[in-house]
């Protein structure tokens, strides 16, 4: 079975390249890790460690690093953005949710334009559908972002990640921005993608309750080194 | 029983809306002493607004009736703006979410702790260099002299954190107000601030109300534990009794937090996500 996503020896520095190595810093250095297909891998360690580094250098964010970076069969390719097939099997969540969404597009709007953007028909009844799977009732079609509460504006985050049935979905902090009865309702939802679609999921988190209680194995990183992989029996010891 | 340092009864806080007034905090009633009290509630419950009250900080839209609002004797709901601003950060002070929005990012951080004591005192400008160094290596930096003169952009948002609690607790306060206090930091250095502020309160015979979301992690350090739900206090209870609680919106609260032990498990939910 190929590994839904594999990182080998990644390094990622940012900087003025023009100035040689003098005008760099290395954040990131020689990280290596598979997940499997189905898989829910955490990436967990404190501020500034470069968890968050290493998942949108994955989402093609950052395109300055060396390494290698495979998701199912596809290589990413250093120093150009991901395209392709890659572009709709790779989606990424981000922690604020009041940055990440169009403030002046209704909900019907953010989930509806990449699928229109894709020619994709019946766009209306699949938004509908996709609210209904992240726990939204059909109305919230006309909201605008800033008639949602935090956690319902995460699930439109979500759904519009889902909205072209990724592969690989990365999740930087997915909770960190809501009180703990909000985040409780997005790791609910979480878990069910996981069971039921079995999407692979990649949660970067400074939080070892939110790793422990969701992931099946996590790497637990440092100043910018992954120190070790933890099995479900270490992450069963997290809280 | 001696005079609490605060005491409110029957704190009412209301918005203009387009039904009339609408009410976010209806009739809460607590006491504060020199003791860690925390507030917790989802967001929305009004935890902030009544601590923001307390300050008398809420915007002039809002409409504020109590029964009582005292603070060390003093009525605060009759007291002048003049009298507010001797109170505010010498008696009472409060501290936000994140450094980064609290702290004034063109001036040195040593300066921006000496202020109160500019404001409120009458010390010279030595000893209150010497006042703030102290305080500086107080909330744990090794290198007071270097914080003083940095600007806050040079400092990590625990630092950040740590250095608006040495200008909140400069002046000897007699209630500190944290809101969110440690949400904007990473979980070590959350832990790290809530052991610092409940030490360092504690040490100074300080009232100091902890408001939250996080009900397992504010119980650690709280005496007393006041739940709040939509605009009321539902639950009180001393920290202590939090594994033996039978409210139902204290229980969900309690068992949201996830940990390793909740794999595989769904979490409870308080919050109605279909419904705003």
């Amino acid at each position: 079975m190929t590994a839904a996503l594999a990182v080998e020896g990644l390094s990622v520095s940012f900087g003025d390249r023009s100035r040689g190595d003098a005008g760099r810093r290395a954040v990131v250095h020689d990280v290596s890790f598979t997940v499997t297909a189905g898989e829910t891998f955490g990436l967990i360690g404190p501020s500034g460690c470069g968890k968050t580094t290493v998942l949108r250098t994955i989402a093609g964010l950052n395109t300055d690093w060396q390494g290698a970076i495979c998701v199912g069969d596809i290589a990413l390719v250093p120093g150009r953005k991901i395209e392709g097939r890659l572009r709709d099997d790779v989606q990424m969540v981000f922690q604020d949710p009041h940055s990440s969404l169009h403030p002046r597009h209704r909900v019907e709007h953010i989930l509806g334009e990449p699928l229109a953007i894709r020619g994709i028909s019946g766009v209306a009844s699949k938004v509908t559908e996709l609210l209904e799977q992240v726990g939204l009732a059909a109305h919230m079609v006309s909201r605008f972002p800033h008639q949602l509460s935090g956690g319902q504006r995460q699930r439109v985050a979500i759904a519009r990640a889902l909205l072209l049935k990724p592969k690989l979905l990365l999740l930087d902090e997915p909770t960190s921005a809501l009180d703990v009865s909000a985040q409780a309702g997005i790791l609910n939802l979480l878990a069910d993608l996981k069971r039921d679609h079995g999407t692979t999921l990649v949660l970067v988190s400074h939080d070892p309750g939110v790793v422990g209680h969701l992931c099946d194995r996590a790497a637990r990183m440092a100043k910018g080194r992954l120190e070790t992989i933890l099995d479900r029996s270490a992450l069963s010891r997290l809280s | 029983m001696a005079e609490p340092l605060l005491r409110i009864e029957d704190l009412t806080i209301s918005f203009p809306s387009r039904q009339g007034q609408g009410a976010v905090v209806r009739s809460v009633s607590f006491e504060v002493g020199a003791e860690i009290v925390a507030v917790v509630g989802e967001s929305g419950s009004g935890k902030s607004l009544t601590g923001r009250a307390i300050m008398g900080l809420l915007p002039p839209r809002a409409e504020t009736t109590a029964k009582t609002l005292s603070f060390e004797g003093r009525d605060l709901t009759r007291l002048a703006a003049a009298h507010w601003r001797a109170l505010r950060g010498s008696a009472i002070a409060l501290i936000l979410q994140d450094p980064k929005y609290s702290l004034n990012p063109s001036m040195r951080v040593g300066r921006q702790v000496e202020e109160t004591l500019l404001l409120h005192t009458s010390l010279s400008a030595r000893e209150r260099r010497e006042k703030a160094l102290a305080m500086l290596s107080r909330v744990g930096f090794d290198d007071p002299q270097r914080v003083h003169a940095s600007y806050p952009r040079e400092l990590s948002g625990g630092m950040g954190q740590r250095a608006m609690i040495a200008a909140m607790l400069i002046n000897k306060p007699s209630l500190l107000i944290a809101d969110e206090a440690t949400s904007a930091l990473d979980h070590d250095l959350q832990v790290q601030i809530l052991e610092l502020l409940g030490g360092l309160t504690r040490e100074l015979g300080m009232g100091l109300l902890l408001i939250s979301h996080d009900l397992q992690q504010v119980a650690r350090f709280a005496d007393r534990v006041l739940v709040m739900r939509q605009g009321t206090i539902v639950d009180r209870l001393a920290a202590s009794e939090l594994a033996d609680a039978t409210h139902p919106y204290t229980l969900a609260l309690w068992n949201a937090r996830p940990s390793g032990v909740t794999y595989g498990t769904r979490l409870p939910t308080v919050a109605d996500e279909m419904e705003p």
